[in-house]
């Protein structure tokens, strides 16, 4: 087997607020290969998106975040650079990252074109602002939005939602890298939209074989691009596996409520179901397992820690039922 | 574009009109206009004339259109001190002051952007609390006392600039800084928290994720949105200006529109001193229509 | 909630502004100092002549242009010095401060009650009784602040009225803007709309419903205006347009030791002094009084 693309070990990102420390990522493991697709999958407030920003390094300015662990990119630890590394190197060459609000990911005072045409210069893949716009209408048309050449004068607020998403999508593969992550990119779209913008992506990671690292709430739209899923909840992951398995054999009481809250098509129950309780009060964390307080299946056993079980293929889960069996 | 700028024209014009009501019913006020008009010495038959062209005998809403009619053609009456027609002395002295101002506003945001910048991007930093301070101080103080002050340091004491009078750029100087002084404040903290809501954006940290340089970031496409709501009180900060040119040229004697008109204020050359505020008035409305265009430049969702 | 079921009880608005005020109202991290200069400026002005180590007006040709206590040539006998006429310039001070006193109690209260009335009844009728004062205000204000005082004082005889006059004329839109806005969103709140159901007039509606919430607001915007009619009061003054002799201003004292400037520093530096100061508390005050009274407001 070849060697993954991104390692994360023990990853830990912790805030530190005047009221207390949040532990937002609270160490995690996991890995995504080259040409591979993980959905990182959770409630709002799980971490995940805290985890996106953490291998960017890219928490916000004052809000006193400490990150800790190792964020291994074709072997080489990001965490270990500085600011200015991360900006000459890594962002944009090897690392991309589109976010979930396509309203607010342009700067509304500068067209498109200037903004696609950026990482081209800043790169140094062209030489000329020329050329980079050259470069930028091509991106464009690598994202299907027509009359590329056209459009580049024209400002984001003249582009619909899904439209702003492909822009975005193009300025973050302008430079090839080799891991995309898409924090939740189709949440404030259209359900059309999302199936267009998902088939972008996969066609995308044909192409250019990028790993996604992909982060929803949603497992509807999991299934249609990513090969591995790993569930995140309270700022660890619960459980991770091969998309089929999670489906098929869901093994811990979460994945198997989430799985349970997806409406589809001629159920019998005419009431959604949510999961009762509310996230843990991540300053003030449980030492046990921390989705006990909600779990309908909760044994005295699960006030200490579940270790990691491994029930299959690359299956592995941390919950004390599995590991009955 | 066009309605706003249709829209802006008009309520220019009201602002103009209304102006002119204000300025006719103040030089109402005193009874006897006539007495502010002519020197004391003038003849009955300069006043009997006078009196004429007013129609001081009429209603006053006639005078009102009298005035009006008058101001259109641009006759203010005549300076009785200077000879001439008010309207000529005010238009002779106008340009000083637009120059004084200009170099004052240059000034206040030389100073202004870079500390509003800065003290975003260092948050919480000295620099932060310096800019605080300048900031602070600069709001508590008249313009006329920093203009006294600077004459103090650096016309008597270190003799490096003139204290009076205009004739090359280091005249201009010391008065453009006094007058300058005031908005600082309002500016920088108004382009700090412009900054710091906009480097907190989803689109800045986009651009981050690209990779863009950070200097890049800031000056270029973090600085121009923070511009906005800058535009929006600039025209309240040209008002003051406008307002402090009056005692800030009369502290360096710039040969501007402001020295003049105070000095017809006591010299009760009241022609002058009605051209000179209308003037300013009509100065003062038409920058602000400019600014509300400006609008359009620097945000491109508002053109068209 | 089911078209039928009870609406909420409606909050007693019998807590008056006052009360609600003091309730907020929390030592703890008061600006000290700029308090104290404040309380000082009030003393000095009910205080006047009794205060003054000299007589403010007492000419002492023997003793002109002494420098401040601590330069050679002073004494403490006059400690920051005299004027040309030999006038001891601390004393001067003190009776300026009852000066800006007066001139700020007066132009307070004045501005501040045309321009709350104003303000109130264009944001609680709206229509064209609204679209008339905002016009009217907009139009006040194309004219420049000082603009309108030289023409002012142009045609009436400059002086304390005058100046008085000025500021109001100036300043009224300041409070008619704000408060008319504060009525604008009082006016969609429930216990109003409540209150107008239920049958009361509008006069009562005005004194037990609008009033005490605007309350909070008037307060801060009357004490930051305190520094902005001392500023103006002085550029007035300084013009000569303001306060005349016998009566003593700060911006009278600097007109005046303007012309000495190369060879008696202290007289257009102390003043000057006592003016940042006094305005610079009222700003620091008028500042933690928003930040306590209104956190909406609270800036960055």
């Amino acid at each position: 087997m070849n060697a993954p693309l991104l390692r994360v070990e023990n990853l830990q990102t912790h805030l530190h607020l005047r009221r207390g420390v949040v532990k937002a990522v609270d160490g995690i493991s996991f890995e995504v290969h080259e040409g591979e697709t993980l959905g990182i999958v959770g409630e709002s407030g799980s971490g995940k998106t805290m985890t996106c920003l953490s291998i960017l390094q890219l928490l916000p300015t004052h809000g006193g975040g400490k990150i800790d662990g190792s964020v291994e990119l074709d072997g080489e630890n990001l965490l270990d650079l500085s600011e200015d590394e991360m900006a000459e190197r890594i962002r944009g060459p090897k690392v991309a990252m589109i976010s979930q609000d396509p309203m607010t990911s342009l700067n509304p005072v500068y067209s498109v074109g200037d903004q696609v045409s950026g990482p081209f210069l800043y790169h140094k893949l062209v030489t000329t602002v020329r050329d980079a716009w050259a470069a930028a209408a091509n991106g464009l048309r690598r994202v299907r939005i027509p009359s590329p050449e056209r459009r580049l004068k024209n400002f984001p607020h003249q582009f619909s939602g899904g439209m702003r998403q492909r822009v975005v999508t193009a300025m973050a593969i302008a430079c090839s890298p080799r891991l995309l992550i898409a924090d939740e990119p189709t949440t404030a779209l259209d359900v059309t939209i999302q199936v267009q913008i998902m088939a972008l992506l996969r066609s995308i990671q044909k192409e250019s074989r990028v790993g996604i690292i992909l982060v929803t709430h949603d497992l509807s739209i999991v299934a249609g691009l990513c090969h591995r899923i790993a569930v995140m909840y309270a700022g660890r992951i619960i459980e991770t596996g091969k998309v089929r398995d999670i489906y098929r054999n869901p093994q811990h009481p979460y994945t198997q409520a989430l799985l349970e809250a997806i409406p589809h098509l001629g159920q019998k129950r005419t009431r959604l179901a949510a999961i009762p309780g509310q996230p843990p009060n991540l300053m003030d964390l449980p030492t046990g397992c921390r989705f006990a307080p909600r779990c309908p299946k909760r044994m005295s056993v699960c006030d200490e820690y579940p270790s990691a079980t491994n029930v299959g293929d690359n299956h592995v889960v941390n919950c004390w039922l599995a590991a009955k069996h | 574009m066009k309605v706003v700028f249709a829209k802006g024209l008009l309520n220019a014009l009201i602002s103009i009109l209304g102006a002119s009501l204000i300025i006719f019913i103040i030089s109402r006020l005193s009874g006897d206009p006539v007495s502010l008009m002519l020197p004391m010495d003038a003849p009955q038959s300069a006043i009997r004339a006078l009196r004429e062209e007013l129609g001081l005998d009429r209603p006053m809403w006639e005078q009102y259109l009298i005035f009006l009619w008058k101001a259109v053609q641009g006759d203010f009456g005549q300076s009785y001190r200077w000879q001439v027609p008010a309207l000529t002395l005010v238009f002779e002295r106008l340009p000083a002051t637009i120059a004084l101002a200009s170099a004052a506003f240059a000034f206040s945001l030389m100073l202004a952007i870079p500390l509003g910048v800065l003290s975003a991007v260092h948050r919480g930093s000295w620099i932060d609390q310096i800019g605080r301070v300048i900031a602070m101080l600069g709001q508590a103080v008249p313009s006329f006392w920093v203009g006294l002050i600077l004459i103090l340091v650096f016309a008597v004491e270190l003799r490096w600039l003139p204290a009076f009078g205009a004739g090359g750029v280091q005249h201009v100087i010391l008065p453009a800084i006094a007058l300058g002084w005031y908005p600082v404040a309002a500016q920088t903290r108004i382009i700090r928290s412009g900054m710091l809501e906009v480097l907190e954006s989803d689109y800045i940290r986009m651009g981050r994720a690209v990779g863009t340089p950070e200097r890049l970031l800031i000056w270029k496409y973090a600085f121009r949105n923070a511009l906005l709501p800058l535009v929006t009180i600039m025209g309240v900060y040209f008002a003051s200006m406008l307002s402090g040119a009056f005692v800030v040229e009369t502290v360096f004697a710039w040969p501007g529109l402001g020295r003049t008109v105070v000095e017809a204020v006591f010299s009760r050359d009241f022609p002058v001193v009605q051209a000179g505020v209308l003037i300013t008035t009509i100065l003062f409305v038409l920058s602000n229509f400019l600014v509300d265009l400006s609008y359009g430049l620097i945000d491109p969702r508002i053109r068209l | 909630m089911s078209v039928t079921s009870a609406p909420a009880p409606v909050p007693a608005v019998a807590t008056s502004g006052v009360s609600r005020f003091t309730s907020r109202l929390r030592l703890k991290g008061a600006p000290w100092v700029p308090l104290f200069i404040l309380a000082m400026v009030l003393v000095a002005a009910i205080g006047g002549e009794t205060l003054t180590p000299h007589d403010p007006n007492g000419l002492n040709l023997g003793a002109a242009f002494k420098p401040p206590f601590w330069q050679a040539g002073g004494t403490s006998e006059y400690l920051l010095g005299t004027d040309n006429l030999g006038r001891d310039v601390l004393s001067r001070i003190i009776a300026g401060a009852r000066v800006s006193a007066i001139v700020s109690l007066y132009a307070i209260v004045f501005s501040g009650a045309i321009g709350t009335m104003l303000g109130i009844i264009a944001g609680y009728f709206g229509g064209i009784i609204d679209t008339i004062i905002v016009r009217i205000a907009e139009i006040k204000m194309a004219i420049p602040g000082l603009a309108l005082a030289l023409i002012f004082s142009a045609t009436m005889d400059p002086g304390l009225s005058t100046v008085i006059i000025v500021i109001v004329l100036t300043y009224w839109t300041w409070y008619a803007r704000i408060i008319r806005s504060e009525v604008l969103s009082l006016r969609e709140r429930d216990y109003v709309a409540f209150a107008k159901v239920a049958g009361c007039g509008s006069l009562t509606i005005f004194f037990r419903h609008l009033l005490p919430n605007i309350f909070n607001t008037l307060v801060v915007l009357m004490t930051l205006q305190v520094g902005q009619v001392i500023l103006f009061e002085a550029s007035l003054s300084f013009l000569g347009l303001g306060i005349q002799a016998p009566d003593t201003s700060w911006g009278l004292m600097l007109a005046d030791a303007r012309q000495y400037i190369t060879y008696a520093w202290w007289g257009i530096t102390m003043p000057g002094i006592a003016i940042m100061l006094t305005c610079l508390s009222s700003n620091l005050t008028g500042d933690w009084l928003r930040d306590l009274l209104d956190p909406k407001r609270r800036q960055l």
